[in-house]
């Protein structure tokens, strides 16, 4: 394997371990924030309880966060040194604000939300809250921005082979830009809804009926119920967007391949490249014309319209995308009816009610954002490609040109080292989940980043 | 823009210092918690626990100064950028490992089973280690210019070692002012061989820089520069030797001179700083390419720095709240 692919696989594993854990927390610190105000306003220990309970999930999927991001963070650099060189006037600025308007705020007040509570006034601590919250949604917004910008580049020109930025607004509010921030923004708030509901749901499992549980659990299958149709709507226009500016990703997504009217919606194919045709199609006739078009007659771009003279393909390889779109969209239906069904039974009959099966299949569907998410990168990256900024440079043209041998050795650390922590984070979560369910106090073993010993010291 | 002249030459050069400046207080900041990490074997569990719970609440926002000036080297010298980056590619592969099995010990060792504990505790060790020696091999090789060669292998292995000395004094210095009783007679002990290691780096990079690269002998060693620069060794000299009386008379009665080793430690930090950037300017990459040639569109860092300029002075602020709160002897950390 040459440095190419593997530079593509390194900074695919290291963004995709990376992507899990702001996912958890961007929408996780705002829950957390209502969880505060709640027991600000009731007084309700069971509020104050959920927040104890989640800060610490919160604390732990920051810190895997952080360190994954640092990564991130080098890996321009040490991979992909042509993609500054080329677009650095306008990626670089990005990337600078969100360190210093997003990074720095979570960072320093993440301390006093987490260890200040009995230190710092009480309006001070739901203030960090709220900044670490605001912190990691403006992070979001900058990277969203940067790389929206590379599917639907604006607002700069050409100058010698380098990008040099002429409009910073349309930079910042490149065409897809707002889509892609809101499907995100709905696909964190989805993840942590079913995070939530699915550890509470073991907790109810495993005989735990307290108040904070129930509390916890009504939230996560509210915010499910309600944030479910709305990103399948946002998910509509934000294809429809990408329609228009990436047509050759929405004809790899619907796995069509000449562009034609009445194009049928493929529920099931084996892509054939090769051949240039689907294997063991299943599919509704007129279906993506009228999804996409609004009429049976629509013409849908096809594939087949992106070969160069030369025979060199120009649209990115179709079956990772047509699965990878119908892996997110497939969990997106099950999202919707297994919330919409329990916040129905809900309202019925109260969430002490619910049974074993809908406890169970919350459980099944407790890290579901998890591959939603995943699974909506990968159709929107590997849909880019060849390019990596779309029209403006290829991959190709980016990597550096370190050996492949070095790359080998250090994807296999980092692979190894992801799959070690993936696996221990997954088992703290249900660890800590037991544990309050046996009634053990939060209390003795809170010294999360400190220490375990009695306290031998007062304060100051 | 033309407020002070050409913009092509006085926007890198700020930038130059805006990065100088968040690397140093990465290595002040970042450098005390790391060198807790190495210093951590060395201590008792319940003395290990006090310890982590000394930099628990800071460590995260330590660590934002590197992303930060990485950051800046990335935004305002992307050819550089590339360019170093490449050619450090193994150590700050270990490096970022390191910081990925340090974090999340933190969180880990507290949250996990009782028993993963020590396991914890162990990948924490080996996590601070990891990135303090890649972090002090970066340097040395940086400073022989960025060539993989035996000789400067062998340099770039005596500036690993030296400045993971030179993290576990200053972090000891920080649990002399954050520990009471045995733990912070300890930190005292453990400060005077850390001295050691400080002294030896410094000898060594002084000695080895000027060798290296004639232009940098020159700089350094021609008549009137000589002069002005006399005062940054002498007072590096007069700094250790402070160093060397304070930790003999810690830990004092009233706990007063606590402050000490840790100011001193970050003003030779700052010297030892100060002394390099004069040696490499006008160079990013050593010998290679200039600030100049690196640097980006000015457009483009005008943009940040108009940021920079209401951005920093906010991160200041909030940083310094974040010490007031948790100033005083570290306690037990805890969510409520
Ligand atoms: C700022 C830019 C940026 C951002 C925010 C993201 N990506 Fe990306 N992605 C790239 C910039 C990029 C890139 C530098 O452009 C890559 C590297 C190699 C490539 O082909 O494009 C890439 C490739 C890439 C690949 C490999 C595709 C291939 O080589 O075929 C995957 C699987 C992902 N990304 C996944 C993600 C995920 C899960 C993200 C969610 C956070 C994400 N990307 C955000
Ligand atoms: C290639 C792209 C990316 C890079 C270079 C990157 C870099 C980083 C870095 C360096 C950090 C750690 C900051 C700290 O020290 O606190 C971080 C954290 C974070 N990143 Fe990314 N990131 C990328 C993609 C993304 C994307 C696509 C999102 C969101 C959709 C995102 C959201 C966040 C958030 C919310 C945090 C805060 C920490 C946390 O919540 O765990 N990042 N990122
Ligand atoms: C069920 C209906 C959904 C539809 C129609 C839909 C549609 C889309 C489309 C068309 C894209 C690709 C956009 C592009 O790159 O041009 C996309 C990307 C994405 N989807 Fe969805 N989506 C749905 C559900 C979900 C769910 C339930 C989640 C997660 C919980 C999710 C998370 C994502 C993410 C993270 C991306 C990549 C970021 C982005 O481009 O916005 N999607 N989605």
């Amino acid at each position: 394997m040459d440095t190419l692919i593997l530079s593509r696989i390194q900074f695919g594993a290291n963004i995709s371990f990376h992507i899990l854990f702001p996912t958890i927390t961007i929408a996780l610190g705002w829950v957390l924030l209502f969880f505060k105000l709640r027991y600000n306003k009731t007084g309700d220990e069971g509020w104050m309880d959920a927040y104890r309970f989640w800060v610490k999930v919160f604390a732990l999927s920051f810190a895997m966060g952080v360190v994954s991001g640092i990564t991130m963070s080098f890996q321009f650099g040490t991979n992909w040194p042509g993609f500054m060189e080329k677009v650095g006037n306008i990626a670089g600025p990005l990337l600078a604000y969100e360190i210093m308007t997003a990074f720095f705020l979570e960072a320093v007040f993440l301390g006093i939300m987490l260890f200040g509570f009995s230190r710092v006034p009480g309006w001070l601590h739901t203030t960090a809250t709220c900044l670490v919250a605001i912190g990691t949604t403006m992070s979001t917004f900058w990277i969203i921005v940067l790389n929206s910008w590379m599917h639907t580049p604006a607002g700069f020109e050409m100058r010698d082979g380098v990008a040099h930025a002429t409009d910073w607004a349309a930079i910042v509010f490149n065409p897809s830009m707002p889509y892609r921030f809101t499907h995100m923004m709905l696909a964190s708030g989805l993840t942590v809804a079913f995070l939530i509901a699915g550890l509470s749901a073991y907790r109810r499992l495993r005989g735990d009926f307290d108040r904070s549980v129930k509390y916890a659990l009504r939230t996560g299958v509210v915010m499910a119920a309600l944030l479910i149709p709305v990103q399948i709507l946002v998910g509509d226009l934000h294809g429809l967007n990408t329609l228009e500016h990436q047509p050759q990703k929405v004809a790899a997504m619907e796995g069509n391949w000449e562009t034609r009217g009445n194009v049928p919606l493929v529920l099931f194919a084996l892509p054939n490249e090769k051949e240039r045709r689907n294997d063991y199609e299943i599919s509704i006739p007129n279906g993506a014309s009228l999804i996409l078009k609004h009429s049976a007659e629509g013409v849908v771009p096809g594939l087949n319209d992106f070969i160069a003279e030369d025979g060199t393909r120009m649209h990115p390889p179709v079956a990772p995308v047509f699965w990878g779109f119908r892996v997110m969209v497939g969990t997106g239906m099950a999202m919707l009816a297994l919330s919409w069904f329990a916040a129905f039974f809900m309202w019925r009959r109260g969430s002490d009610a619910f049974n074993k099966p809908i406890l169970y299949s919350f459980l099944a569907m407790s890290f579901s954002g998890w591959l939603a998410t995943l699974a909506g990168w990968y159709t929107t990256e590997i849909g880019r490609q060849p390019w990596l900024v779309q029209g403006v440079m290829t991959t190709a043209e980016a990597v550096a040109d370190v050996p492949a041998g070095m790359v080998l050795s250090t994807l296999i650390a980092y692979l190894t080292v992801y799959a070690l922590l993936i696996a221990a984070y997954v088992g703290v979560l249900f660890h800590l989940a037991a544990k309050a369910s046996r009634g053990e106090s939060l209390q003795p073993m809170t010294p999360s980043s400190g220490a375990a010993g009695p306290a031998l010291v007062p304060a100051e | 823009m033309n407020l002070f002249g050409d913009p092509a030459i006085w926007l890198p050069l700020a930038f130059a210092a805006l990065m100088g400046t968040s690397i140093l207080i990465y290595v002040v900041l970042d450098g005390f918690d790391l060198g807790v990490g190495v210093l951590s074997p060395l201590a008792q569990d319940h003395q290990r626990d006090r310890m982590i719970a000394s930099i628990g609440p800071f460590w995260d926002a330590n660590e934002t100064w590197l992303v930060l000036a990485t950051g800046l080297l990335l935004v305002a010298f992307p050819m550089a950028h590339g360019a170093i980056l490449t050619a450090l590619y193994l150590p700050v592969a270990i490096m970022l490992i390191g910081l990925i099995l340090r974090g999340v010990a933190f969180e880990f060792r507290a949250k996990a089973r009782v028993k993963r504990k020590h396991l914890w505790d162990r990948a924490f060790f080996a996590g601070s280690l990891m990135t303090s020696l890649s972090q002090g091999f970066m340097l040395g090789l940086y400073i022989v210019g960025l060539e993989w060669t035996w000789p400067n292998i062998l340099f770039a292995s005596i500036t690993a070692v030296c400045l993971t000395a030179g993290y576990a004094f200053i972090g000891a210095a920080w649990l002399i002012i954050k520990t009471e009783n045995k733990l912070q007679a300890k930190a005292v002990r453990w400060a005077q061989l850390g001295l050691f290691g400080i002294i030896g780096g410094l000898i060594a990079v002084s000695a080895a820089s000027p060798l290296v690269s004639p232009r940098i002998f020159d700089k350094w060693f021609t008549f009137p520069e000589v002069f002005f620069l006399a005062p940054l060794p002498i007072m590096s000299i007069a700094l250790v030797a402070m160093l060397f009386i304070a930790l003999k008379h810690l830990p004092d009665e009233a706990d007063r001179w606590r402050h000490v080793p840790f100011i001193c430690a970050t003003a030779l930090f700052a010297l030892a700083f100060a002394g390099l950037a004069y040696s490499f300017y006008p160079y990013v990459v050593p010998e290679k390419i200039t600030l100049y040639e690196a640097a980006s569109a000015p457009e483009s860092l005008f943009i940040i720095l108009i940021g920079t300029m209401f951005v920093l002075p906010t991160i200041l602020a909030y940083t310094a709240l974040s010490y007031i709160v948790f100033r005083g002897k570290a306690q037990d950390l805890r969510y409520d």
